[in-house]
């Protein structure tokens, strides 16, 4: 139950997952009460991480508190899990709890993200845990929380379609297309963090549970598994998801979501997976896309490289020209221009 | 006859809202004192008194903004049924303060949503209560701003970009889109210049006849009283010192008190 910060010891030693265990009872506390009240906030005595606000604390104490030693975990940030953010939380548990860890979907029993949900479906024996800038789904037109905890209270929800109508009035479509909001069991409209609304969709009735921790803002909710989740929408106006107009160009898969990623100056970019470790695993089986395969040098262009690229190396390492636009985009960014979207 | 309309013949000459013993106090200080009064449907009732008289503090207990410190409001439901304010549940009551009831501020930017557009303001209350369906909201926003005298190319503008007058046509639109029984408005006309004001009362007066509201009208205009209002009430020092029709106060006030506020209008 230490952490002995003692200046002189090179090796410190921290209590399992960094948090002590009375800390860990506190947040599954809130935790089993958030689960109990799908998509209500959930106050907690949030904990001072060793690493800053907008790198997840939310998402690192809610996983601190439900990680065992036999977890294997995994650690995505915008769909990969070589970024910066990724690595450095992976690394946090590595060292606190000593879990295994995997890049794998599929084999992983606790996934914290950041602003996305895996392309593989989800199992019942995982949990997601969702990093979270801004819980609080009214807080855009209601800045007052004594107000926003009495409208959810009192499932006074019509200000939440008033964001909606001034979408529509301002951009002929609704025009939110990341942190949409969504109804959970039929009572609480939540927040559902900076994902794209491509991934709304997965929420609903998912077979995993789906946890949400918010460090700066104290505040955790949840979905249990196989929990109604709806994207609020006007009768004329349908929550659609966004769609893109070619496949991944390294692996060939539709009815994924894609970043663009910028070949060149001259104006050349590509789409591809923002999963990375789903367009690997379709690489690895052999699905190409356009810009996957070798193509005679003769035409010069820069190309990426064609073969799965290993984790860690995406960014710099085989395609030095690569520069990835859509990533990185800042946290809590609740909407924005997004390149690959086509209005449909 | 069936119940159901006896039951409406009978509510059209019974109060529709009703006050007993309303007080107010702010720890030592006296708000409002011994406040008993009664509204009827599509009545028209002003209060007038000085500054610091207690007339807000009156408009907020009548429409449970406030707390009172003793006595209690009652409300005719649309059922017929005259509850008790206090007895309603939060959910109850703010679904009452939402669609039956209005709420004119006199700060317009108290009213109103200034980061959302006319059309969304007015829409709010219809949102508020299930309508989902975007053409529909628009079309109605656009029949009120009609209403209210703002030209239909203005929805998309938010108030920010709308004079004095237009966000307090903005505000009534916004509150008179539900058709509620019931309106409070606290110096509606206050902060304007005399010709936007005149403008706003016919606005009101017009809406009020053809609605048939009934509306608590708090204002240190006499003048806005006259215009406006059926019945006035006088405030003094936190009590109601002289009620009766309009024309009767303004024209024979019975309290010295009154006289004075009256003379002194007069006199201006
Ligand atoms: N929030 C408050 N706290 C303390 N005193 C108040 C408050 N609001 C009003 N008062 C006092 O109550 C009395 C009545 O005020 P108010 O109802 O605002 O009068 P009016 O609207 O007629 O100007 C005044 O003496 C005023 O100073
Ligand atoms: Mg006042
Ligand atoms: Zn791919």
């Amino acid at each position: 139950m230490t952490s002995q910060h003692t200046g002189e010891m090179p090796a410190i030693s921290y209590n399992f997952a960094y948090l002590d265990e009375q800390t860990k009872r506190m947040i599954r506390r809130a935790i089993l009460k958030a689960i109990a009240i799908p998509g209500y906030q959930v106050p907690f005595a949030a904990r001072e991480m060793p690493m800053p606000y907008g790198w997840g604390t939310g998402g690192v104490q809610v996983t601190a508190a439900v990680l065992g030693p036999d977890d294997v975990l995994k650690v995505i940030d915008q769909g990969a899990d070589d970024t910066t953010n990724a690595v450095a939380i992976r690394g946090f548990f590595e060292k606190t709890a000593g879990v295994a860890t995997t890049t794998a979907t599929t084999e992983a029993t606790l996934i914290q993200t950041r602003h996305r949900i895996p392309e593989t479906k989800l199992s019942e024996n995982q949990i997601l845990v969702y990093q979270v800038p801004i819980p609080e789904p009214l807080r855009f037109l209601e800045p007052r929380e004594t107000e926003t905890r009495q409208l959810h209270a009192l499932e006074e929800y019509g200000l939440m379609h008033v964001k909606l109508y001034e979408d529509i009035a301002r951009h002929g479509h609704i025009a939110t297309t990341y942190a949409y909001p969504v109804e959970v069991a039929g009572r609480y409209v939540m927040d559902p963090s900076p994902i794209p609304k491509f991934d709304n969709p997965k929420m609903d009735d998912c077979p995993a549970l789906q946890l949400f921790g918010a460090g700066r803002e104290k505040r955790i909710y949840a979905i249990p598994p196989y929990t109604t989740v709806r994207s609020l929408d006007f009768e004329d106006h349908p929550f659609k998801v966004q769609r893109f107009a070619k496949p991944c160009a390294l692996c060939a898969a539709t009815g994924v979501y894609l970043d663009e990623v910028i070949l060149d100056d001259r104006g050349g970019r590509m789409f591809v997976c923002s999963d990375t470790d789903y367009c690997n695993a379709r690489q690895a089986e052999g699905h190409r896309g356009e810009m996957a395969a070798p193509v005679s040098s003769s035409g010069g262009a820069v190309l990426p490289h064609p073969t799965p690229l290993p984790h860690g190396e995406r960014e710099q390492g085989d395609a030095p020209s690569l520069t990835l636009t859509a990533r990185g985009a800042p946290e809590g960014a609740g909407e924005g221009p997004f390149g690959a979207e086509i209005a449909s | 006859m069936t119940d159901q309309a006896n039951q409406a013949l009978a509510a059209a000459d019974a109060p529709l809202l009703v006050s007993e013993g309303l007080s107010k106090n702010y720890g030592a200080r006296i708000g409002c004192r011994d406040v008993s009064l009664d509204i009827y449907p599509g009545e028209v009732l002003a209060v007038v008194g000085e500054s610091g008289s207690g007339k807000s503090t009156l408009l907020g207990l009548l429409s449970t903004e406030l707390a009172a410190s003793a006595g209690r409001v009652s409300y005719r439901m649309r059922d017929g049924v005259l509850r008790d304010l206090a007895s309603l549940g939060a959910a109850e009551r703010r679904l009452l303060m939402r669609t039956d009831w209005g709420l004119i501020r006199q700060n317009p930017a108290d009213g109103l949503r200034m980061a959302v557009s006319a059309g969304g303001n007015v829409g709010e209350r219809l949102m508020a209560v299930g309508w989902r369906h975007y053409g529909n909201i628009r079309r109605e926003a656009t029949d009120w701003l009609g209403r209210v005298e703002i030209a239909a190319d203005r929805i998309d503008d938010d108030p920010r970009s709308f004079s004095g007058g237009m966000r307090q046509r903005l505000q009534i639109a916004r509150n008179l889109v539900t058709k509620p029984r019931l309106v409070f408005m606290d110096e509606p006309t206050g902060g304007l210049d005399v010709s936007v004001q005149a403008r706003l009362l016919d606005l009101i007066r017009g809406l009020v006849s053809e609605m048939g509201l009934a509306v608590v009208i708090v204002t240190h205009d006499l003048a806005v009283a006259r215009l406006l209002s059926h019945r006035m009430v006088v405030m003094r020092h936190g009590r109601v010192i002289e009620t009766g029709l309009t024309d009767q106060v303004l024209d024979d006030p019975r309290e010295p008190y009154t006289q004075l506020l009256v003379s002194s209008v007069l006199a201006a």
